[in-house]
């Protein structure tokens, strides 16, 4: 009974999470500014991130927890030099 | 069906279920939130609803979950937890001043002036 | 001992990240934790950031756990302002004049004021110590005025003094 319980929970927050990144996506995809853009992606790899460490759970294994560090590593850089970008026009002065 | 959720006591499921869900809704609210504010610096708050309790939430139910399923102490997703609260704050900071160089360039008049240069 | 440990608080926690990250206590990584631990250290040294002085870990405690609770109640009413209708609240920049001047206190206050999702550090500038925010729900200015004033600021300027 509760694993039913636990199951379908699941279920349903892995569903909110995939939809939270569908938002974030459009925010992507339609601007209106670079920076609305920024901001977007940076919600979507986190919620990428919280979807991953779902599937973990789901899967029962740890495989997925090292794959969630790395998009939590990677998207801080990434962002980080988008927001320079927009800044200053280069990544690299 | 989760292949070990049948081996896990009603006392660990269900909190796990109830922050699950709870992680996952800030997640969302925070991630619609991105769709219905209307500026961009209004914007800039929603990510923090899901890089705070949304993700706190989360990353707690999947340390109860390991941590009771393999009656061993599973505590690595701190890492992230810690990782991510460190870095927000400063990904937020610079997009935000960013927005706000470019805001300025263009003589946008919704944002202030510069403290140092008075507006004109 | 200063020479071997430069920075005992950043090593600790390379240690224990490893520790964590490694999930075990076996001697091996232990080991190699502590090479990496120690070289971070001295890593960390040669950059010289200067040492932090922290006193008063109790004001640093309290404030931990005043920032928690209200970055739980920030959320709640976030998510109230993201579902609820747009007109019934005012988004605004607010000036807040600092006294604080530590970069390393102002970086904290930084990180707490924009965790809180209600607020956003946009500017600051350092000649006059004026701090420009953005808040989601301004309502009365005076409020969040005192509220990083005698919240946040006070207790910083203690613990960093």
């Amino acid at each position: 009974m509760t694993a039913m319980v636990l199951s379908w929970c699941l279920l349903l927050a892995q569903l909110m999470l995939a939809l939270a990144m569908l938002c974030a996506t459009w925010r992507v995809l339609r601007g209106p500014r670079a920076q609305d853009r920024v901001v977007g992606l940076d919600t979507l790899y986190v919620n990428a991130m919280l979807l991953l460490v779902t599937f973990g759970i789901r899967s029962g294994t740890q495989v997925y927890f090292e794959a969630a560090l790395v998009i939590a590593l990677l998207g801080f850089v990434s962002t980080a030099a988008l927001a320079k970008f927009l800044m200053r026009g280069e990544v690299i002065e | 069906m989760i292949p070990q959720a049948a081996e896990l006591p009603w006392f660990a499921a269900l909190p796990v279920a109830l922050l699950l869900l709870g992680g996952a809704g800030l997640t969302l609210i925070g991630s619609i939130g991105l769709l219905r504010l209307r500026s961009f610096y209004e914007r800039v708050h929603a990510p923090t609803l899901a890089t705070s309790y949304g993700m706190g939430c989360i990353l707690i139910a999947s340390m109860i979950f390991f941590s009771v399923l393999q009656t061993r102490l599973v505590i690595h997703e701190v890492v992230i937890g810690a990782f991510i609260v460190l870095t927000t704050p400063v990904t937020l900071m610079l997009v935000a001043r960013a927005a706000l160089h470019r805001d300025r360039l263009e003589k946008n008049a919704t944002v202030p002036p510069s403290i140092n240069q008075p507006a004109t | 001992m200063r020479k071997l440990l430069p920075h005992p608080l950043v090593s600790a926690a390379l240690l224990l990240l490893w520790l964590v990250l490694d999930q075990t206590l076996a001697p091996g990584p232990v080991l190699i934790g502590s090479i990496i631990a120690l070289i971070g250290g001295w890593t960390l040294a040669q950059l010289d950031p200067g040492r932090p002085r922290l006193r008063r870990p109790g004001v640093a405690l309290r404030l931990a756990g005043q920032v928690l609770l209200d970055v739980a109640r920030s959320n709640l009413a976030v998510a109230r302002a993201i579902l609820g209708r747009p007109k019934d609240r005012r988004a605004g920049f607010i000036r807040i004049p600092l006294a604080l001047r530590d970069p390393r206190a102002l970086a904290v206050l930084a990180a707490i004021l924009t965790a809180t999702p209600g607020s956003a550090w946009v500017e600051y500038d350092g000649e006059e110590g004026c701090l420009l925010l953005h808040v989601l729900d301004l309502g009365e200015e005076e409020e969040w005025m005192r509220l990083v004033k005698d919240r946040y600021e006070q207790p910083l300027m203690e613990i960093f003094a």
